[in-house]
């Protein structure tokens, strides 16, 4: 079972004088869902941004799927089969739905611009299923009928789905998912987390996932990463973390942590 | 699904080919009728006398006998203009800067097509041919001046514009604006050691220069022959061509979904897989591809080039592109059309109705004042910014 999939050592990112990331250490196991949870500003974005490319950490390790990805560009990761999801929906607007799914599809695609100029058999093919695939995927996280829509007409619980099929569409091994439920109301959160379980337990993809709801993230995740001004200050199961008075500290400060413990 | 997917591709090669005819069509007849009545004003005038006691024709009439003709000349500079402003738009949607070295990216063009067509006549290969093999050296004279360009766009952009990609946005303009005197005395330099002359003279081959009459109508009681020069017709089918294949790679294929992902988020598309440099490296070469052939039609048309014959088709079209709305490939087309138009009826008609006081040599001081006055009353141009339409 202990198949790691992504084990970051040490990373520390820096901007100036501030230390925005400091000696993360996490191990995520293949087909588990992760959390990173912590008040905010504690440094869970820039960890992630550090995991996919788009800054490149001072120190440190990453490894993932056997490859060390520090100094790659985020589309050579993207490549190696890492997608996200953003905290403030970042979708291509002005794209139709099923265009924003197939940019997703970006690198997976083999055409050449020789290809599409003439036309040929083989580019007509893999457009063909490349629409295929995206529609199928649309309707896969719960979308129906707004292929030709475009992205910002989609209220706000239909873009975070499109999203998700952006991101699936790049055949992810590791599915990052900043703030997933941002904003939504409980029913919609209540589909999110079945659609984020279905992705998992479905397609096998590991789940790594910042949060602050806490019924998603004690919901969802099997292991919970715990940060505060750029450190780990505790990891473990669900049940661990809520009795860890460290965490409790960093939420509620000092005062309140001997108050609930006691 | 199979047939939606069809008329998705269908549908991105007719659109363009329907918004041209519409954009020609519409802008043609507002000109015409705005022409027609502002003659139908200027009746009895100073300017009207003046015409029957020297043509023995009034100024309707000759308004309207001469439309035809200006309609046609004015479409045809129309959409060279829009095949560079495509280029100058193209590159704003990736980069939103103005790449002012673009025209001269459409000199080079121009003269590495102009001289592939003197080295075959020097090889007297241009004389007494078949038609066909006219049109063959033809293409292969716009394909060697967009591979040309393109190349050099490439370069500069790697070169001038990646190494300051963030830079402060004026940092890039101030380096585009050497780039483009640069590339000028370049051009002059190369061209004085190779050949000891600065301007070329497209050769004359083919029947580029013929006439063809399209119709003979009788306007105002004269019986006229509307005619255009083959020429024209060739820069106008190549440009059409240009245009509908560019709003193919833009909407209908990977490359431009990957072009319009990275024009309306980068760190987003780079997160998608797509290799930021790559695309931004593309956009220029499609961008001054275009400029290219846009040369050596440009050469085509008006016979001479010289180094610096990149100006004035480069701010006018960049002006064309600033009137559709800049970073938006439509209004690029449209804007393109409508400078185009009002040079060609400038150019026609200024000196009849100002009596000789401004000549068709004034046919410019328009095209910039509608640049002022759009900067100052519409600055996000006829068409809007639409992203969407950005590339």
């Amino acid at each position: 079972m202990s198949n790691v999939l992504l084990e970051t050592k040490k990373v520390v990112k820096r901007f100036g004088g501030l230390v925005a990331v400091n000696k993360m250490d996490v191990v995520i196991e293949q087909g588990s869902i992760c959390s990173i949870i912590g008040p905010n500003g504690a440094g869970k974005t820039t960890f992630f941004n550090t995991l996919t490319g788009i800054y490149k950490p001072e120190e440190g390790e990453i490894v993932f799927d056997g490859h060390h990805t520090i100094g790659l560009r985020p589309d050579q990761i993207t490549d190696l089969h890492i997608a996200r999801t953003f905290q403030n929906i970042r979708l291509f607007g002005s794209m139709t739905v099923l265009e924003n799914i197939m940019v997703g599809m970006h690198t997976r695609l083999k055409q050449s611009g020789v290809d599409a100029l003439l036309r040929t058999r083989k580019f007509r093919e893999e457009e063909k299923k490349a629409f295929a695939k995206a529609t199928e995927l649309m309707e896969y996280v719960g979308l129906h009928g707004v292929g030709d829509e475009l992205a910002r007409n989609l209220p706000y619980g239909g873009q975070r789905r499109i999203e998700v099929a952006r991101a699936l569409a790049s055949q992810p091994k590791l599915l990052l998912l900043d703030e997933p439920t941002a904003g939504m109301n409980p029913n919609e959160t209540e589909d999110a987390i079945r659609l984020f379980r279905r992705v998992r337990d479905d397609l096998g993809i590991t789940i790594l996932l910042i949060e602050h709801d806490m019924r998603v993230v004690m919901g969802i995740s099997e292991r919970i990463t715990v940060m505060d001004y750029g450190e780990k200050i505790a990891e473990g199961l669900p049940a661990e973390i809520r009795a860890n008075k460290r965490v409790i500290e960093a939420y509620l400060g000092r005062g309140a942590a001997t108050e609930i413990i006691a | 699904m199979r047939r939606i997917y069809e008329s998705t591709v269908l549908r991105e090669l007719l659109r363009p080919l329907g918004q041209i005819a519409i954009f020609v069509t519409a802008t043609g007849a507002i000109f015409s009728v705005a022409m027609l009545l502002l003659a139908l004003l200027f009746r009895g005038s100073a300017a009207d006398r003046l015409l029957q006691e020297n043509n023995h024709i009034n100024i309707f009439a000759f308004t309207l006998t001469n439309l035809p003709q200006v309609l046609v000349d004015g479409v045809t500079l129309g959409f060279v203009y829009a095949a560079i402003a495509l280029g100058y738009t193209m590159v704003y949607g990736v980069l939103e800067f103005i790449n002012f070295a673009h025209s001269e990216i459409f000199a080079i063009g121009a003269f590495v097509g102009v001289e592939v067509l003197i080295a075959l006549e020097g090889a007297g290969q241009l004389s007494s041919i078949p038609i066909w093999l006219a049109y063959v050296f033809l293409a292969l004279a716009v394909i060697a001046g967009m591979a040309a360009a393109g190349g050099m766009a490439m370069l500069v952009e790697a070169t001038a514009y990646r190494p300051l990609r963030n830079a402060p946005r004026l940092v890039p303009l101030i380096s585009a604006i050497g780039v483009s005197f640069f590339l000028q005395d370049a051009i002059r330099f190369t061209e004085s050691i190779t050949t000891g002359q600065f301007h070329r003279i497209i050769p004359t081959f083919g029947n580029f220069d013929q006439r063809v009459s399209l119709v003979k109508l009788p306007l105002a009681g004269v019986v006229t022959d509307i005619n255009i020069q083959i020429k024209s017709i060739v820069v106008i089918a190549a440009a059409v061509l240009m245009l509908v294949g560019l709003n193919y790679l833009v909407n209908a294929t990977k490359v431009g979904k990957a072009i319009r992902a990275v024009a309306q988020d980068r760190p987003t598309a780079s997160l998608m897989g797509i290799n930021v440099n790559l695309i931004i490296s593309l956009t220029f070469l499609v961008g001054g591809a275009l400029g290219g052939a846009a040369g050596v039609l440009y050469a085509l048309k008006f016979t001479r080039i010289d180094p610096f014959v990149g100006f004035f088709p480069g701010i006018k079209a960049f002006t064309a592109a600033v009137l559709g709305g800049i970073g938006n490939l439509t209004g690029a087309l449209l804007g393109g059309i409508v400078l185009g138009m009002l040079e060609s009826f400038a150019g026609a008609y200024l000196s009849a109705f100002t009596m000789g006081a401004a000549g068709a040599e004034y046919k410019d001081i328009l095209a910039f004042a509608i640049l002022i006055l759009v900067l100052i009353f519409r600055p996000s141009g006829l068409l809007g910014e639409q992203v969407g339409q950005k590339a």
